[in-house]
């Protein structure tokens, strides 16, 4: 098994395969969960309860770990070329960057936004009701960050070398 | 004005805005 194999053949394999889980996570949080969420509230009696016992915390385990295995594999397929691509060095490596860049901010409002709050939420951590209150308007508006962002974001990593290709720019 | 966040389908609207203004961005960066 050469080097090469490993970082673009398992790679790319891996990046992908923890990408569609985490991008998959936060589509089902917001084109569906949300919405059922705020339905089931309004119930009598509300019927919500499973869904943010069993359903959120295992939904949140997949989709911030599989965040971590994301970024870490799109880092090493892009290996020595890491630098080029984040600081737009390289012509060849400024789509992908920018790709990369919006993947990174994604991941901070995983882990510094979404997942804290989140844990106040689900009464993983204590947390007053006006703190749970706040704590659910930070989460929403970072997972629908997220959700905006990935649209680019799929955009630089999967489409835009064919784009630019065919306006010379490659 | 209402924070188009709040809406799923104003954020799929913003998804793509900001695409292009990352495409044009990235034509300029490229020298296009």
């Amino acid at each position: 098994m050469t080097w090469d194999f490993i970082q673009y053949g398992l790679g790319r394999w891996l990046h992908i395969l923890s990408g569609v889980m985490w991008i998959g996570m936060l589509y089902y949080f917001n084109f569906v969960q949300v919405d059922a969420l705020k339905k089931a509230a309004a119930d009598t009696p509300p019927t919500g309860a499973g869904i943010t016992k069993h359903v959120a915390p295992r939904a949140l385990l997949f989709f911030r770990w599989a965040a971590v295995a994301t970024v870490l594999f799109g880092a090493l397929i892009l290996g020595d070329k890491l630098d080029d691509a984040l600081l737009f060095k390289e012509n060849a490596y400024k789509p992908i960057g920018i790709g990369a860049w919006l993947g990174l901010i994604m991941l901070f409002n995983v882990w510094v936004l979404i997942w804290p709050n989140q844990k106040k939420i689900l009464g993983i951590v204590p947390a007053t009701d006006e703190e749970k209150n706040k704590a659910r308007r930070v989460a929403f508006l970072a997972s629908r960050t997220n959700v905006m962002l990935s649209i680019p974001m799929l955009f630089f990593m999967v489409a835009s070398k064919g784009v630019f290709r065919g306006a010379g720019l490659l | 004005m209402k924070n188009p966040l709040d809406s799923l389908w104003g954020t799929v609207i913003c998804g793509f805005l900001l695409t292009v203004v990352l495409y044009y961005l990235a034509r300029m960066m490229m020298g296009g």
